[in-house]
């Protein structure tokens, strides 16, 4: 029971913060804003509609939206909340989970070439280029959770590092701000990347799916609010680890934390020069390095 | 050489008293004075003038506020090739294109004789926007972008080509002449006075009220019948909250180009309350129906203008606010600073005007170098000049702009009395054999209207010149080495319009 429960509150989460962001961002405009769900209604519009295929395109571009979608599910099921075990889970398996996401990239990458726009082309090299750059962020990331706690299953991670002690706190906390750092650069938020942009020119993600349309679209829409949801809800547990292990604790700091962060950066902020995106996603790695020597040192447990 | 020196004040010209030279003294001529910082071209355009084909030049001499008018001519189906003046003094090249686009002048070593607009009466027939020789560059690492001539937004047809490497841009080239109507010869094939003004209007949506300021301007000197000091005044309101709300709406469409929403939305909601204003006052949001010849439909009243000046104060009030942020805003500096240069030498070089050249340190406006309207009797016009030349200076000359706007309204309004002004007056007669014309310095630039007249007083050439036309090319040079994602706010610093180049 507690374990699809978990899936189900995935879910919640995927689905509440699309609509928290924009919630935020029309109070911190000053504007009505759109309905708390007007994005699932778009998607599920989106979902009764048909396809339009470019005839310069193979089975590749049709198959890749499914290999995206179907990723970001699996993704999702490695993902616990705080207390509630996920559906899948073993040794090793923030590798798994991390590249389960990385073949996401690779097929909507490969679907985008296959247009031969040259938008799509761009957008491809730009994908890939701050794919790899965060990945070493990433990788370092569960590397510190690791050598901090000793499993490498998200499952074991969270669940057995709960009691109070000061180390285990700094380490989660900065883990936290680590991964809602990736959750900007992974769901393409500003100042990485702008989603509300109509400027093919300086787009990332978006440009990559302008090929696609109806229930294509849908499932990558679908497939990006899952994506944001586990790396929210990675920062959300290690938080709640630290202080309050439940997941009626970590659910709605899932939400919130990235709802509100991103609501506010994108409302008082202007997105990177796309050339400073990569010195500011090398910086994130270059952070999670930091966190990997402060989690180190403090488990030497060295008098601070 | 022999100019007929006038100003933009004074009244339309005889076509008798117009110098007709010959090509090589011209040619002379300009070659050395255009080496000259205050010297540019405000229109330079040929007509057929019975077997003949006749060739305007109106010279701008900016230190002496003078007007310098001369003309040349040749056989109409002559097959001479005039030494090109673009070849020295590139600023020319859109004059020029154009003259050989529509009667296949040739050009004798013109570095780029490309087609301008692709007009219907052009001579060659086989050069269509199909087969536009767009300029390529072979290599390895590079590849070609074409955007349009279709864009995914709400704006005008075009097409940019695009050559890059990796994320840079090598070479831009901007493809122009989709929006092509023809408005030059509906001006000639109608002496309706009223329906040339709708015409004015259409012109560049954005710049209704400077485009019908010149052309009522250029009519009321062919009949002689100046505009009455109070009309002026009202003109002016109505250029500068035209100024205003453009320079408001491009400060906030770059704003949403960088994804900073604080500043675009501000920015939405002062160019509604500036457009409102204008409704208020004449009943259309952008200005249309308040410019008419001769005189108003719609005069001030005492409860208008203290609603202008109520408005406008406010408007200033808070766009300062929106000013400071951005200036203080670091991540909006990043993108806006050293973004989009366009050095001064190039700019003078390429001939650029209005407020982008403004921002790369050519001081070039109308308002200050050949005053009109209040411009030359209650204002003082300053010029606000920058050199960077880059998107913020550019932005920065808009926003200072809007605060000068605003002042010169106030300045204007607040001593200003409403009486009662003269009604609009259609039927005119217009001095028969004359050369009209008249520059305004719209938001984005000059704007210049140049008519001729017949022997019977019919408007028998009507040449219309949007800043556009120029500053096109500013911004193929400003993306030159930028990466390709920073062109639209290069383009949006800018805000140039295609229909008021391809007309």
């Amino acid at each position: 029971m507690g374990i699809l429960f978990n899936t189900l509150l995935m879910i919640v989460v995927a689905i509440a913060i699309p609509g928290v962001i924009n919630r935020t961002r029309a109070l911190l405009a000053g504007r009505k804003g759109l309905p708390f769900m007007q994005h699932v209604r778009n998607v599920r519009l989106l979902l009764r509609k048909g396809t339009v295929y470019s005839t310069t395109t193979t089975a590749l571009f049709r198959i890749a939206p499914a290999v995206y979608l179907g990723a970001a599910i699996v993704a999702l099921l490695f993902i616990p909340i705080a207390d509630l075990y996920p559906l899948i889970s073993f040794e090793g398996d923030v590798i798994c989970f991390a590249y389960t996401l990385a073949l996401a990239r690779v097929a909507i990458i490969l679907a985008a070439m296959d247009t031969g726009s040259s938008f799509e082309g761009m957008g491809a090299a730009r994908e890939a280029l701050y794919g790899a750059l965060i990945e070493p962020a990433l990788m370092i990331g569960f590397a510190t959770l690791a050598m901090f706690c000793g499993y490498t299953s998200f499952a074991d991670i969270f669940e057995h590092e709960q009691s109070f002690n000061l180390h285990l706190t700094i380490v989660m906390f900065l883990i936290a701000y680590l991964f809602i750092k990736i959750t900007f650069v992974e769901s393409g938020r500003v100042p990485v990347d702008d989603p509300r942009t109509h400027l093919e020119l300086t787009m990332i993600h978006e440009v990559m799916c302008l090929d696609y349309s109806g229930v294509d679209m849908g499932m990558i829409h679908i497939a990006g609010w899952l994506k944001t949801a586990c790396f929210s809800m990675i920062a959300a547990n290690a938080i709640a680890a630290t202080c309050c292990f439940h997941w009626w604790f970590a659910v709605p700091l899932a939400i919130l934390l990235t709802g509100i962060s991103v609501g506010i950066v994108e409302s008082t902020q202007a997105r990177n020069k796309l050339v400073r995106n990569t010195t500011y996603i090398v910086t994130i790695s270059a952070l999670a390095a930091l966190i990997f020597f402060v989690g180190y040192l403090l488990q030497l447990d060295i008098n601070i | 050489m022999n100019y007929y020196i006038t100003d933009n004040l004074a009244g339309s010209v005889s076509l008798k008293d117009i110098p007709e030279v010959e090509y090589a003294a011209l040619y002379n001529d300009l070659k050395e004075r255009l080496k000259q910082d205050s010297y540019h071209v405000a229109h330079y355009f040929a007509t057929p003038d019975g077997n003949r084909l006749r060739f305007y030049i109106l010279l701008l001499d900016d230190a002496a506020h003078k007007v310098m008018v001369a003309s040349f001519s040749m056989e109409y189906y002559e097959d001479v090739a005039l030494p090109s003046l673009t070849a020295l003094h590139p600023a020319l090249h859109v004059y020029e294109r154009e003259i050989s686009e529509l009667y296949n002048v040739e050009f004798d070593s013109m570095p780029w004789n490309k087609p301008l607009r692709f007009p219907f009466n052009r001579r060659n027939r086989n050069s269509t926007m199909d087969n536009y020789p767009f300029y390529t560059i072979e290599g390895e690492s590079l590849h070609e972008v074409n955007v349009g001539p279709i864009h995914a937004g709400i704006i005008e047809p075009g097409a940019f080509r695009f050559v890059c490497n990796g994320e840079n841009v090598l070479h831009l080239e901007i493809a122009l002449g989709y929006q092509h109507r023809g408005v030059e010869q509906a001006f000639c094939s109608t002496e309706n006075h009223l329906r040339q003004t709708l015409l004015a209007e259409g012109i560049a949506g954005d710049s209704a009220v400077s485009h019908a300021t010149a052309y009522a301007t250029t009519i009321e000197k062919l009949c002689g019948k100046r505009a009455s000091t109070a009309l002026d005044v009202e003109r002016t309101v109505a250029l500068e909250l035209e100024r205003m709300a453009m320079h408001i709406a491009d400060t906030g469409a770059l704003s949403m180009d960088v994804g900073y929403q604080l500043g675009q939305v501000a920015c939405e909601a002062l160019r509604t309350m500036t457009i409102n204003t204008t409704q208020a006052w004449c009943g259309n949001r952008f200005g249309k129906g308040l410019i008419r010849p001769c005189g108003t439909n719609k005069p001030l009243t005492a409860e208008k203008v203290e609603m202008i000046r109520t408005n406008v104060k406010e408007i200033r009030r808070r766009y300062n606010e929106v000013r400071e942020d951005i200036k203080s805003s670091p991540t909006l500096l990043s993108r806006f600073e050293e973004c989009g240069i366009v050095p001064k030498a190039e700019m003078q070089r390429i001939g650029g005007v209005g407020m982008a050249a403004r921002a790369s340190g050519v001081k070039r406006d109308i308002r200050a170098s050949h005053p009109y309207a209040a411009y030359s009797t209650e204002i003082a016009h300053e010029n606000i000049v920058k050199r960077q030349g880059d998107v913020m200076s550019r932005l920065m000359i808009r926003s200072r702009e809007v605060l000068q706007s605003a002042d010169y309204i106030e300045q204007l309004l607040a001593s200003y009395t409403p009486t009662e002004l003269s009604r609009p007056d259609y039927e005119a007669e217009l001095a028969a054999e004359a050369l009209s014309f008249s520059m305004v310095e719209g938001w984005r630039g000059e704007i210049c209207h140049v008519a001729i007249t017949d022997n019977k007083g019919a408007i028998s050439t009507y040449k219309v010149k949007d800043p556009s036309l120029h500053n096109w090319l500013a911004l193929a040079i400003a993306v030159r080495g930028e990466g390709i994602s920073d062109f639209p706010i290069c383009n949006k610093s800018f805000n140039l319009s295609y229909c008021g180049h391809d007309l």
